[in-house]
């Protein structure tokens, strides 16, 4: 099966400067790839790339197969098949919603010109706005548009460069939902940029974590959580805990809140002196006078509280960051911990 | 970001500021040949006076613009009182008077035998010049008078809205620390707003500088008036082109000044605004003083003269008004309206190609293109003249060589070389207009549009032509005004026998009989009037 989209080794440079270093990807049909990374780190170079709106320097971009950006060759964008939704959305200010979606459908007759101008306007839920302008609509609907316009002309590649980052936190997490859909229902393959994680979760299949032009992890994204692949990816991916650990045998090791087992082999030796990592919600906490940990703050946060706990292990303190369920444990409070059984993430001291 | 095509275009775009840019380093090649008879001659003889006279004018000038402006545009900005919002606007009108007409209409009140003088010596009985004292108009600080009189709104304007746009907090800090509104206004409002009256002195000391009409009028030798007399006098090219380069040195140092002081214009500019409420009260007599001082620059600056020519206008109707007055207005407007036509073909494929292309050198072509507009009308026309007349000795080699009979004087003798001249002085106000439209269409327009299968041709013409036609005629109108309006590159290149409504004018007033030509006078100001009705309407959008 040919991948939609296929980056070879790909080099840019910007004014000088070497923005991405030797990117590879792959991209199934119907797959959503979310591109998440920090400002700055060259994101939207590479879909500007991908969507021939910059050179690359060295390596290969393939679209179904086909050669789009290389030493050699460099077919120009509106011949690439491409869609592209944007953060400012876009859409033409001097013409109607009807005259944007159907702006780049290529010649067709008048009927069916207008049925697919109705099946677009039904996908996003716009039915009878068609002889609106942009300006008489609402972030969410003018987005809502720029989705159905990059949609009508059918292309066989999306790319999003952080479409949410505008529309009110209220509604984004909805509307990321349905869009979801809409793609998965047509098997479009979209390529999504963002520096958010919770947006790359709601939204995508798999992840590429981008730091300063190169790929640092690239994955399904529950893989990417559970196990990433260094302190960069699992710090951006949300917080966490890391505390000493010596490697007991293949399965355990032992740490200042005590002896932690992986459901997964770990892949340092016995004896081998690191860290283990661990997120605030992989630890239980329970009310024991004889525990080894001491709760120094609590938060409340609705649903749930944080805690940390100090942890004293010869003359060395650790603060240890827990999300509990249990709201009644107080400042000042002895605990015991544990942690939910899981594959232990390991890094080098 | 149009990769590849970009390429052959912006080297089109580069041909075009080359020759855009071509009079400019003409005249400081021919500046630089040697020129020892006549050039020498002047340098022994008058060009030091030419030279102090120029910068005692700008100077003079200078202070009389600050003198009436300062204190209207602290009023209108700062106090509230009746006619306030009139006075707001109708400052702005003596910018549509073209100075030598002023001058006239003042010599004219103001000489031996004019109203004034008549009127002093039948009331105190005076039978002769002997008798008393009067100050002649036709001279260095008559010309200071008239030009302050019709240049001072560029300070009003922008001291007007520096003094709004200073915040308020400030004002009531000072206040609160003790200050009175008097001390608030030396300590803190004027050093605030002393960056945007600095580039307001700069523009008026540049129009000074390009001003030739007056001063010749008022028989006041001048850098200007001195190339002038060099080229239509002696038709020498080199002097006239030397004395050019001094004119220019002066305005590239008043240039360099205006970018400084422009810089520190945006530190200190960008708080919030004073609100409606926050003005001083004046009390009646004080309304009075202002009024009366406001008024009072008002007419002498636009009511006196315009009423003047109006009536010089309505007694000369029937002799104005006939054939030759439309075969006049017929020249004036074809010429701009060719001059506004390529002005903004030129200015929209400039700033196309730098729009799509993803090279930050395609930015310089725009750039290059736009510098004809610091040089003043005299200097121009004879960095106009400088490579035409070669091309044209030019053509008529050839042709004897290839044996035809030559066609004269193809360029310098027709309109060509004065079409030219005006896209070279004009096309910075399409650029600059075209430019701010462009920055208005978000970047993204173009590559959603390309990405979805639209070449670079149908992103220009369905996106952004609707989108910049609002730019694009407010770009043609501008420049078909100024080219309406242009005086003495019209003066130097135009064909014997070409007459257009301001050189018509400037005959009338060089012959001391403008009630003849009254009536052109006053649809050259009445044309001016319209770009300030713009520029009255983006402020006030601006401000609302």
């Amino acid at each position: 099966m040919i991948s939609t989209l296929t980056l070879h080794q790909v080099h840019s440079d910007y004014q000088g400067q070497q923005v991405l270093k030797g990117l590879s990807l792959d991209l199934a049909q119907g797959e959503i790839l979310a591109l998440l990374g920090p400002s700055g780190c060259g994101k939207t170079t590479l879909l500007r790339a991908v969507a021939g709106l910059q050179a690359i320097s060295q390596g290969e971009i393939l679209i179904n197969g086909k050669l789009v950006s290389g030493e050699k060759t460099f077919v120009p964008s509106e011949q690439r098949g491409i869609g592209m939704i944007f953060q400012d959305y876009a859409l033409f200010p001097h013409l109607t919603v009807a005259e944007n979606i159907l702006f780049g459908v290529p010649k067709l007759s008048g009927a069916q010109r207008q049925s697919r101008l109705d099946d677009m306007l039904s996908l996003v839920k716009l039915d009878g706005l068609a002889k609106r302008y942009p300006h008489e609509l609402s972030g969410g609907q003018q987005q809502r548009v720029s989705i159905a316009r990059a949609l009508a002309y059918e292309p066989q590649l999306l790319l999003l460069d952080e479409p949410f980052s505008n529309i009110d936190a209220q509604v984004r997490y909805e509307m990321m939902a349905e869009i979801r859909s809409i793609l998965k229902q047509r098997n479009v393959s979209a390529v999504f940029v963002t520096h958010s994680k919770d947006e790359a979760f709601v939204f995508a299949d798999t992840l590429a974590i981008f730091n300063q032009g190169v790929i640092v992890q690239y994955g399904c994204a529950e893989a990417v959580y559970a196990t990433p692949n260094s302190r960069y990816v699992a710090d951006f991916l949300g917080s966490g805990n890391y505390l000493p650990a010596a490697v007991v045998d293949g399965h355990s090791v032992t740490t200042p809140i005590g002896h932690l087992t992986s459901l997964t082999p770990l892949a340092f030796p016995s004896e081998y002196r690191g860290q283990v990592f661990l997120r605030p919600q992989q630890l239980t906490l329970s009310a024991d006078e004889q525990g080894v940990g001491t709760i120094t703050e609590r938060r409340f946060l609705g649903a749930f509280c944080h805690y940390w706990v100090k942890v004293e292990e010869a003359s060395h303190a650790y603060y240890v960051e827990v999300r509990s369920q249990m709201m009644q444990l107080t400042i000042g409070q002895k605990v015991g911990l544990t942690t939910e059984p899981h594959s232990l993430v390991l890094f080098e001291s | 970001m149009i990769l590849g095509l970009a390429r052959s275009w912006s080297l089109a775009g580069y041909a075009m500021a080359a020759l855009l840019v071509l009079p400019l380093f003409a005249l400081i090649f021919q500046a630089l040949q040697p020129d020892e008879a006549v050039f020498g001659h002047l340098m022994a003889t008058v060009l030091p006076t030419y030279i102090i006279n120029s910068l005692l004018l700008i100077f003079w000038v200078s202070v009389g613009a600050l003198l009436l402006a300062l204190p209207c545009a602290w009023l209108v900005a700062r106090c509230e009182f009746i006619g306030r919002r009139y006075l707001q606007w109708a400052l702005l009108l003596p910018l549509a008077m073209p100075a030598y007409i002023v001058a006239y209409v003042y010599t004219d009140l103001l000489d031996y035998a004019g109203p004034l003088q008549r009127g002093l010596r039948l009331l105190f009985d005076w039978r002769s010049p002997q008798d008393y004292f009067f100050p002649d108009i036709r001279s260095l600080g008559g010309a200071a008078c008239m030009l302050s009189l019709v240049l001072f709104p560029y300070i009003y304007l922008l001291a007007r809205t520096a003094f709004m746009e200073q915040s308020l907090s400030l004002a009531h800090a000072s206040r609160i620390m003790g200050c009175s509104s008097w001390q608030s206004f030396w300590r803190l409002s004027l050093p605030m707003a002393r960056p945007a009256i600095a580039v307001g002195v700069a523009l008026v000391a540049m129009e000074t500088a390009a001003d030739f009409a007056t001063v010749n009028y008022f028989a006041v030798p001048t850098l200007t008036t001195a190339v002038y007399d060099t080229w239509l006098g002696y038709g020498n090219l080199t002097a006239a082109a030397k004395l050019s380069a001094i004119i220019l040195l002066v305005v590239f140092m008043l240039i360099g000044f205006e970018r400084f002081a422009r810089r520190k214009q945006q530190l200190f500019q960008k708080q919030s605004r004073i609100q409606a409420t926050d003005l001083y009260r004046l009390t009646t007599k004080q309304t009075a003083y202002a009024l009366l001082f406001c008024g009072t620059v008002l007419l002498l600056s636009f009511l006196l003269p315009f009423g003047i020519l109006l009536s010089y206008a309505i007694g000369y109707f029937e002799k104005s008004w006939d054939s030759s007055f439309w075969q006049l207005s017929l020249n004036s407007l074809s010429l701009a309206l060719l001059t506004s036509l390529l002005c903004c073909l030129m200015a929209l494929f400039l700033m196309f190609v730098r729009r799509i292309s993803p090279r930050r050198s395609d930015t310089l072509p725009s750039r290059l293109a736009s510098t004809g507009y610091a040089l003043p009308g005299t200097v121009l026309a004879i960095g106009v003249l400088v490579p035409l007349t070669l091309l044209d000795f030019g053509i008529n080699d050839l042709a004897e060589y290839i044996g035809v009979k030559g066609p004269g004087l193809l360029l310098t003798g027709s309109v060509v070389a004065l079409v030219f001249a005006f896209c070279v002085r004009f096309i910075a106000i399409a650029i600059g207009s075209i430019e701010s439209s462009y920055k208005r269409i978000s970047p993204s327009l173009d590559m959603v549009s390309l990405t979805m299968g639209q070449s670079p041709m149908r992103l220009l013409s369905r996106v952004h032509l609707p989108l910049l036609a609002k730019g694009i005629f407010a770009a043609a109108l501008l420049v078909f005004i100024e080219s309406m309006k242009e005086l003495p590159a019209a003066l130097l290149l135009r064909p014997i026998g070409f007459e257009n409504l301001a050189t018509h004018v400037f005959q009338f007033v060089s012959d001391e009989k403008l009630e003849h030509g009254a009536l052109a006078a006053i649809v050259i100001v009445v044309v001016g009037l319209v770009p300030l009705i713009y520029l009255n309407r983006s402020l006030e959008q601006h401000s609302g």
